[in-house]
């Protein structure tokens, strides 16, 4: 069997995680505090990293499947904890409505539609259905909340989706799903690299207003890491030459960072500690795709605008 | 048979549209004789809490139900007693003569589970009522049966009464230390009441008018 770079990549995750598990099993050994949330959340990833592989070797439709499902997961989780009215009802059900839509949108390679359908279309349409009830009270809330959740977890998610279907090019073998699997990994490895670096050595705090355990020493930590990952991974993965891996180096951690932030926000203001209890140890599924909703977006069009 | 069946879509359906935040599944009879209570907010609540049961025991757990709502049509009747196992109740019934209970009596007595809504209507969603004190006659009656609260929330938004298109939401399901009977009726309502109370305010949940 012919091994292709992707598998090999695919490899090399499976290869930090067992790494990173061994470290956390070490650490829970040793240490007398109770590190069952640690050890629960390193179970999850086992189960989120094992659901990626599996569907990145069957198919690409079935990957794009699995971010509709993620898509109609974190905006149920949205709706579910956020102040909704009783008359949007159907409201709600026609932006549930749009995550197959904007999904075949991606299946169909359509870009066209992709980018326009939720910030045009849907834009327009779901307060012609909200008004339709003629309840004017709370009307400005309503559209305002579930546009912002929309894009947020159905649009940006999508951009992810998207990424699976460019095509190879001379420099990049792995095409799409390369592209997909760097930005997952760098994403996803940043949050637990300014996590690590926070814990071990955070002093001063970046914006305790909203997140009091972000500091600056977990962020520097984690965009330097998440840096050089990307320098030695994008050769592998992605057409990039050195200056935009670097580039995407940068771009990834410190979006990753906002996006995070910015869900934390919203939780601050809704006075909710998780967004969910979906995934143990982890918290709702929008808490472990926060980031996703500002990297996915952004590293996309970086790619789309410079080779693509 | 046909209730497994429709069970496992249903248990498919709550996983996929609803998903649900258990807290204390253990509490849960999981033999009889017992009484789960449970407040009222839509049709759903019936179906996710028998989905919470594993297969093999929907047999022995049985829903209470108004008789003029679900035994209306020979249809519903059928589909409510083979599918569902529904124990039909009379509400508001002037003939005396009969114990509305029975049914339910009947149910304990041979050691099964009964599923009660002590609010009697699903009212407005999300709202709670009073509790009615049919469930205290039956906890005196088998005083060895624990009465096992369970504070639902979600449901009523999903699918509030008078509504045919469900939207999906997280649902929260609450269980409670169950209570057991003390000899007194209106301290048995009191402390079930403010069993609900304590689990209905574990949680701050997303306003919604």
């Amino acid at each position: 069997m012919n091994l292709l770079t992707i598998h090999w990549a695919l490899i090399g995750i499976w290869g930090v995680l067992c790494l990173a598990s061994f470290i956390v099993f070490v650490i829970s050994k040793r240490s007398a505090k109770n590190m069952s949330e640690l050890v629960q959340r390193t179970v999850s990833w086992w189960v989120m990293v094992a659901i990626f592989t599996v569907s990145f070797l069957v198919s690409n439709t079935v990957s794009i499947i699995v971010f509709a499902l993620i898509s109609f997961l974190a905006l149920k989780e949205y709706f579910s904890m956020i102040p909704t009215r009783r008359a949007d009802r159907r409201v709600l059900f026609w932006a549930y409505l749009s995550i197959p839509v904007q999904y075949f949108w991606v299946y169909d390679n359509y870009y066209g539609m992709f980018a326009v359908f939720i910030p045009v279309y849907m834009f327009l349409f779901l307060p012609f259905v909200s008004l339709l009830t003629q309840q004017t009270v709370g009307f400005l809330r309503a559209v305002g909340t579930l546009n912002w959740g929309l894009m947020l977890c159905v649009f940006s998610i999508s951009n992810a989706a998207f990424l699976l279907i460019l095509p190879a090019t001379e420099t990049n073998s792995t095409g799409g799903p390369g592209l997909l699997l760097f930005l997952l990994f760098l994403t996803q490895f940043n949050d637990v690299t300014q996590y690590t670096w926070g814990k071990l050595f955070g002093r001063h705090k970046i914006i305790p207003g909203v997140s009091p355990n972000k500091t600056w020493e977990g962020f520097v930590g984690g965009v330097a890491t998440t840096f050089v990952l990307a320098l030695l991974t994008a050769p592998l993965v992605t057409p990039f030459d050195m200056i935009h891996a670097a580039a995407a180096g940068l771009l990834i951690p410190v979006a990753g960072f906002v996006g995070d932030v910015t869900v934390s926000a919203l939780k601050r203001d809704l006075g909710v500690k998780d967004t969910g209890s979906l995934i143990p140890g982890h918290g709702g599924i929008l808490d472990r795709i926060d980031s996703l909703t500002y990297t996915a977006p952004l590293f996309f069009h970086f790619t789309r605008y410079f080779y693509y | 048979m046909l209730q497994k069946i429709f069970y496992i879509f249903v248990k498919i359906a709550v996983l996929f549209l609803l998903g649900l935040n258990v807290r204390r599944k253990e509490l849960l009879p999981a033999n009889g004789p017992a009484i789960i209570v449970a407040n009222h907010n839509s049709h759903l609540d019936t179906m996710v809490l028998m989905a919470l049961m594993p297969l093999s025991k929907l047999k022995d757990i049985k829903p209470v139900a108004a008789a003029d709502y679900f035994f209306s049509s020979p249809l519903k009747a059928w589909l409510s007693e083979h599918v569902l196992g529904i124990i039909p109740v009379e509400r508001g019934s002037k003939d005396r003569t009969n114990d509305p209970l029975e049914g339910c009596y009947e149910v304990l007595r041979q050691g099964k589970v009964l599923i009660l809504f002590p609010e009697g209507s699903r009212g407005e969603p999300e709202q709670m009522t009073d509790l009615k004190k049919g469930v205290s006659f039956l906890a005196e009656r088998f005083p060895d049966a624990p009465v096992v609260p369970v504070f639902t929330h979600g449901l009523g938004k999903a699918l509030p009464k008078g509504s045919f298109l469900l939207v999906p939401f997280f649902c929260d399901i609450f269980v409670g230390e169950p209570v057991t009977w003390d000899g007194d009726r209106t301290h048995f309502m009191i402390e079930l009441k403010e069993r609900f109370n304590a689990l209905s305010t574990e949680k701050t949940f997303a306003p919604w008018e």
